[in-house]
């Protein structure tokens, strides 16, 4: 097994590891950029009443239940070159189109509501009495969210960071509807599996790559459950 | 000094609330569902009353009225709940500190050494609360309490989720609390002897309402002498002072007006005032001086009143310059001694009976 995965990676072509590398970059990216924006949407969610939360629900959600290649498309219309943020976005330098900034947002947007989903749970498992012991401590709503609320739910958290990383990993119909699929731009694992599958004799490199996907995802399960068990651990309710 | 006057309206319930008082603690008395820990919640900001106020020391935590509500982190009222709620996710120091780092700098008068001390915590400080013992987790909220250097200790009732040992071992705590740190406390308990214990003034409610407000012992030989007080449940608050200690023997003997009360261990120094909690059912009368029996509490006084219920009475006994001392007897025996309204009887109890939450040393 060790000597037929070192010789897989030895035989990775320059294409490949380019891929690979855009692979990691894009859904790290897409995770730790998206990560402050889902841990107050989820403690929103979770804990405060406002008009149109419902609204905002549906609306994180619907990546979830729309076809991928609508919510790509739904990009390029907001986001792309012609859409309607897209121009006033370029004249301060910020293009998503074609670029592999586009396929972080496309893996982002598709990401979140798993990412809210999982914090959303464990924001709501704290209970209600632990923040008002700090707040009659003297801590307000900000402080008490920082200091209880947040390391509270940090097994969530990093559970809803790993569920979005996987996801842009894997993530195809959004990021090839709205950056397309361009070698070293936004050429990403999947979508070089895909294209290596349309071409004549490109099956062994597909293989190769299907492997090497495999191993990250198994590299990162297991780190996220590493990572998870000393966090509950931390909080007293690991074995 | 606490000043309390609210109504609110939840459903079907409303409460309507008012009582006041000075230092040390006051006991909100009653048996679930009369609003004590509703009216708690006001207190402490967690519920917002439809109309009235809260006042501390002279200032508005909330009235309606004048449109003030200082919210919950700004009043500086420290609540410790029935299950502790420490922060799992902080260790035992880092709880105790939490308040205090809010705390404003020039009211940080609790010091930290004194408070685990005091609660003999000094063990715990660098565990974690996870491994703690139900008794550890309500000594380090307590300390986390009145570490945040509050102007008012709200307990709702703090022991309830404790067995009888670690109640013993945290009531005297509380007393020690009252009397070191000299922060005013509102105690809710169902429990008769805690509040007795503790309290310089009982506010009884029921259903929604003040029933009483006013002296422990009164509002406790009140509540005994209502009807729809269980018979096992009656007793008696008797408040005496303490004459010596019998080292050799492990007890403390009281002098009462009425006679001599003597109680298991040591309950403070002599000439201090002590209160004692008698059961109803633990009273035995004799119209004679009492000789050659086990029984060493004895007290003299007056039939005031006598209640039948089926086979049993329940006898009134006034004593000198105390609340009246309740005995349940039976019927026959009533009729063997022919006792009547004015009878002089002998009321003995065994010292045996008096568990360790009847007595209490009260806060001159």
């Amino acid at each position: 097994m060790h000597d037929f995965l070192s010789a897989a990676l030895v035989e990775l072509s320059p294409a490949e590891w380019t891929a690979i590398w855009l692979s990691l970059r894009i859904a790290t990216v897409a995770t730790l950029a998206s990560l402050p924006f889902g841990i107050v949407t989820a403690y929103a969610l979770a804990r405060c009443q406002f008009p149109g939360k419902t609204l905002v629900n549906g609306i994180v959600h619907l990546p979830l239940v729309l076809p991928p290649v609508v919510t790509g498309f739904v990009l390029l219309m907001l986001l792309g070159r012609k859409g309607v943020f897209g121009p006033s976005l370029a004249q301060i330098g910020i293009v998503f189109s074609f670029r592999w900034t586009g396929a972080a947002v496309a893996c982002a947007v598709m990401g979140f509501p798993l990412m809210v989903r999982a914090m959303r749970l464990s924001f709501e498992a704290i209970d209600r009495r632990m923040e008002l012991a700090s707040e009659t401590l003297g801590a307000n709503r900000l402080w008490t969210f920082l200091l209880v609320n947040l390391p509270l739910a940090v097994p969530g958290i990093i559970v809803g960071a790993i569920l979005a990383f996987a996801k842009a990993l894997g993530e195809f119909g959004a990021t090839i509807t709205f950056v397309s699929n361009i070698p070293g731009e936004t050429q990403t694992i999947s979508a070089a599996i895909y294209s290596y599958t349309q071409v004549p004799g490109g099956d062994e490199s597909a293989m190769r790559l299907t492997i090497v996907s495999i191993f990250i995802a198994l590299f990162a399960l297991t780190a996220s459950e590493i990572v998870q068990w000393r966090a509950m651990k931390r909080l007293g309710r690991g074995q | 000094m606490i000043e309390v006057d609210v109504r609110l309206r939840a459903g079907a319930f409303s409460l309507d609330v008012a009582f006041a008082n000075g230092a040390g603690v006051t006991a909100l008395f009653g048996q679930s569902g009369s609003g004590k820990s509703l009216t708690l919640s006001i207190i402490a900001g967690l519920i917002k009353p439809d109309e009235g106020y809260v006042r501390l020391d002279g200032d508005a935590l909330v009235d309606v009225e004048r449109n003030v509500f200082v919210p919950v982190s700004r009043r500086r009222v420290g609540l410790v709940f029935q299950d502790s709620n420490l922060f799992p996710h902080l260790s035992v120091k880092q709880n105790l500190l939490y308040g205090r780092w809010f705390a404003p700098r020039g009211e940080r008068r609790i010091e930290f050494d004194a408070v685990v001390e005091t609660l003999g915590i000094a063990k715990l400080v660098s565990r974690s609360p996870t491994g703690l013992s139900g008794g550890e987790r309500q000594r380090v909220a307590i300390g986390r309490a009145l570490l945040s250097c509050p102007r008012l200790l709200l307990l709702d009732e703090p022991l309830a989720a404790l067995d009888i040992p670690r109640k013993l071992e945290i009531l005297p705590l509380i007393e020690r609390i009252r009397d070191e740190f000299d922060v005013p406390i509102v105690y809710v308990s169902h429990a008769v002897e805690e509040a007795a214990r503790l309290a310089s003034s009982v506010v009884v409610m029921d259903g929604g309402r003040v029933k009483f407000v006013g002296d422990p012992a009164d509002a406790f030989n009140r509540l005994a002498n209502s009807p729809a007080t269980n018979r096992f449940d009656r007793s008696s608050v008797l408040t005496a002072s303490i004459d010596e200690v019998s080292a050799l023997y492990g007890l403390t003997k009281l002098r009462h007006p009425s006679g001599t009360i003597w109680i298991e261990g040591s309950a403070g120094r002599p000439g201090g005032v002590a209160r004692v909690i008698v059961n109803a059912t633990d009273v035995v009368l004799s119209l004679l001086p009492p000789q050659e029996i086990s029984a060493r509490s004895v007290l003299w006084g007056k039939v005031a009143n006598i209640q039948f219920e089926g086979p049993i009475a329940t006898i009134e006994i006034e004593l000198t310059d105390d609340g009246p001392l309740l005995a349940t007897i039976t019927r026959g025996a009533l009729e063997d001694l022919s006792l009547k309204e004015g009878s002089q009887v002998y009321a003995l109890f065994k010292t045996a009976a008096l568990d360790e939450r009847s007595i209490g040393v009260a806060n001159a």
